[in-house]
């Protein structure tokens, strides 16, 4: 689950990792307030969306004065802003975050993650802040420290100096460097973070460091565990149907295409997908229902689906195994019924209580196509939509 | 022979008596597992239709002689059960609970290093071995006694791939789902090396899917140190950047992960690559019988 900037700096705070004094806004009265709170200029006043680029895409300017603060609290607030990260439809700008500049030496780039290879924390920083990582890491791997940190072990006093010197941070900022980095792992373990990133983190010409930027994603998997955290999601940034999906446990992702499909498992649903795309067609979406499924579950599955506009034909996919076909089928002449199919249906079914599933569909009466195997259900919902 | 399972294995389920687990014991039951124990805490003495349950791992091992545990609690105490199981002297640790944390993965997979045990998962369907056992939640049926090494990150696309296999007259040896979590225990190269080494398994299908660089480093490995034909495919090549499909590991971070580059690697390697997976039994049986 990702957070806005602003949510991670109050988070960052509660933390002792230095960030600059500033406020959420959530009007052009509200930024005036805090700027005014902030006892000086220039002042930063940044969109708050989920996606980064944000700076280059017109999200962050810096007012030397008030009228200054007024004038782009206002551009701002409600523009649609476009980025690398938005896709070309852009994001709606509902929030500000307005906080004191900073006099900057030096931009570093400081980032903790899950490495999957290793099992255990990694704490990534460059000299070459500002940047996008992922080209300093192609271009001048050299430049990136990586200390990898044992979970058992938690962050040892030589581990902060590695990175602190890797950095050539001056010696008078060194002790703030490492108590920022021992709270900001003690952040990411009791919050249960699946990436941290602060990039930059600036050296400042008084030899302080701090966070300027803040990138939060949690653990999904470990929410449980945070209900305080929950509160920090912001259904704004979400897909409507993603939401609406979400609500009854179905793995749902909008996408852009007009085949529209329903699959059991992550797996053979993303294979699913990219079958659609191999035959000529695009998938409007991702849609696991789950190894379990519940014959409700199904229902909700197929509405939501069809209450797509953009989607043309559909393309169910089930591979019976823990969920039955018959149960799966049941769920699919439920939605008929109450939905209503109005759009090409190609069902491809295998598996576990195969053919009661078909019997189940055919006594129905639906009026859908019925495929073989997978390469007949491909051809057939391509020749649908083109 | 097969690898790491056999006829004689005796398995103990942890959470028996749930739902899902007292529904998934009768299924490996019925295949002809051996399963010896259930372990429940607070239900010892009961039994699950014949299967006496216990209280802790370490009372089941005692009195049971079980030497692979197939686990089914909920995500909240996945790591405390992979790790009572280990503890307990448990050679084989079966895990399909989704959804466990990672941050609790990483001090599992830790802990695990200090001890002499395999774990499978976890967020996987488990792994069979066809006519002899079966330790997880895959459809029997559709397996039937054979040659085919199969390893995947998945669930039901490893019954697609098994399915067709054995309607093409491809048995397999042993079918292991190692899980779509980002952290878990067995990788694809554990299995690959177990594969070279098993006389019975004479080549192998290896489904991967984008996330990660598991698939690339096991390219590399296969040039390296394998003489049996494999075959792989790669599910999520429409994928977009940033989403988790569905698996917590299924996540393209950046420019790393994407299934172009795993594609690539296979490509490489000398894999032959399926890249629909309506054709992979037809793929198969021309790499493996040419």
């Amino acid at each position: 689950m990702k957070i806005h900037e602003y949510q991670a700096k109050e988070l960052f705070r509660k933390y002792n990792v230095p960030v600059p004094d500033g406020n959420v806004a959530f009007s052009v009265d509200e930024a005036k307030k805090t700027a005014s709170n902030l006892g000086g200029f220039p002042v930063v006043v940044k969109a708050q969306i989920h996606a980064g680029g944000r700076g280059k895409g017109g999200g962050v300017k810096l007012a030397s004065s008030m009228e200054e603060v007024e004038t782009l609290a206002s551009e701002i607030l409600g523009m649609t802003l476009v980025t690398h990260q938005t896709g070309p439809e852009g994001r709606l700008v509902k929030k500000l975050l307005v906080e004191a500049g900073q006099k900057i030496e030096k931009e570093l780039y400081l980032s903790l993650l899950v490495d999957r290879a290793t099992a255990s924390i990694v704490i990534m920083a460059s000299r070459d802040g500002g940047m996008d990582i992922e080209e300093v890491a192609a271009k001048t791997p050299e430049r990136i420290i990586k200390v990898h940190v044992d979970p058992l072990m938690g962050i040892q006093g030589y581990q902060l100096r590695q990175v602190g010197f890797g950095l050539e941070l001056p010696g008078a900022a060194m002790k703030q460097f490492s108590q920022l980095l021992s709270n900001l792992y003690r952040f990411f373990i009791a919050n249960d973070c699946s990436l941290v990133e602060i990039n930059p983190l600036i050296l400042t010409s008084d030899d302080n460091v701090l966070a300027l930027d803040a990138k939060v994603d949690f653990d999904s998997n470990a929410l449980y565990r945070h209900k305080d955290l929950m509160g920090l999601r912001d259904p704004d940034e979400e897909d409507p149907l993603e939401i609406e999906a979400s609500k009854f446990n179905l793995n749902y992702i909008n996408l852009d295409g007009n085949v529209g499909n329903i699959v059991n498992g992550a797996g053979l649903a993303m294979a699913t997908m990219d079958i659609i795309k191999n035959a000529g067609a695009t998938p409007a979406n991702f849609m696991d229902v789950g190894g379990g499924a519940s014959s409700e579950q199904v229902e909700n599955a197929f509405r939501i689906i069809l209450d797509d506009d953009k989607v043309k034909a559909l393309l169910v996919n089930i591979f019976g195994g823990i969920l039955r076909c018959d149960i799966f089928a049941q769920g699919v002449v439920d939605a008929a019924r109450k939905t209503g199919i109005n759009i090409p249906v190609v069902v491809r079914m295998e598996g576990t209580n195969v053919d009661e599933g078909k019997k189940i569909l055919d006594d129905a009466g639906l009026n859908l196509t019925s495929a073989v195997d997978l390469s007949d259900a491909a051809g057939k919902i391509a020749a649908a939509v083109n | 022979m097969s690898i790491f399972i056999n006829k004689d294995t005796k398995v103990l389920v942890q959470g028996i008596t749930g739902n899902e687990g007292s529904f998934h014991a009768r299924g490996c039951i019925a295949y002809g597992t051996k399963i010896v124990a259930g372990v429940t805490p607070g239900k010892g003495g009961q039994k699950m239709d014949d299967v006496p349950v216990f209280n802790t791992v370490r009372q089941a091992v005692e009195e049971t002689g079980a030497t692979a545990s197939l686990i089914f609690v909920p995500p909240p105490f996945g790591a405390d059960a992979i790790m009572e199981a280990a503890d307990a002297g448990v050679d084989l640790i079966v895990t399909i609970t989704e959804g466990i944390p990672i941050l609790d993965m990483v001090k599992v997979k830790n802990f695990l290093a200090t001890k002499d045990c395999r774990l499978i998962g976890p967020n996987c369907p488990g792994i069979i071995t066809p006519d002899e056992c079966k330790i997880g939640i895959m459809p029997g049926n559709i397996h039937k006694k054979g040659n085919v090494g199969v390893i995947s990150r998945s669930g039901t696309l490893t019954y697609e791939v098994v399915d067709q296999l054995t309607k093409l007259g491809m048995g397999q040896s042993t079918c292991i789902g190692i899980g779509g979590d980002p952290v878990n225990g067995t990788n694809f190269i554990d299995v690959l090396d177990a594969f070279q080494n098993d006389d019975e398994t004479q080549s192998i299908v290896m489904v991967g899917e984008i996330g990660g660089s598991a698939e690339e480093e096991a390219a590399i490995y296969i040039k390296e140190n394998l003489t049996k034909p494999v075959v792989g495919f790669i599910a999520g090549l429409t994928a977009p950047p940033g989403r988790r499909m569905g698996h917590a590991g299924a996540i393209i971070s950046g420019s790393s992960g994407t299934g172009a580059a795993k594609i690539r690697a296979f490509k490489d390697n000398g894999i032959h690559v399926c890249e629909n997976l309506g054709q992979i039994g037809r793929i198969c049986k021309e790499a493996f019988f040419k």
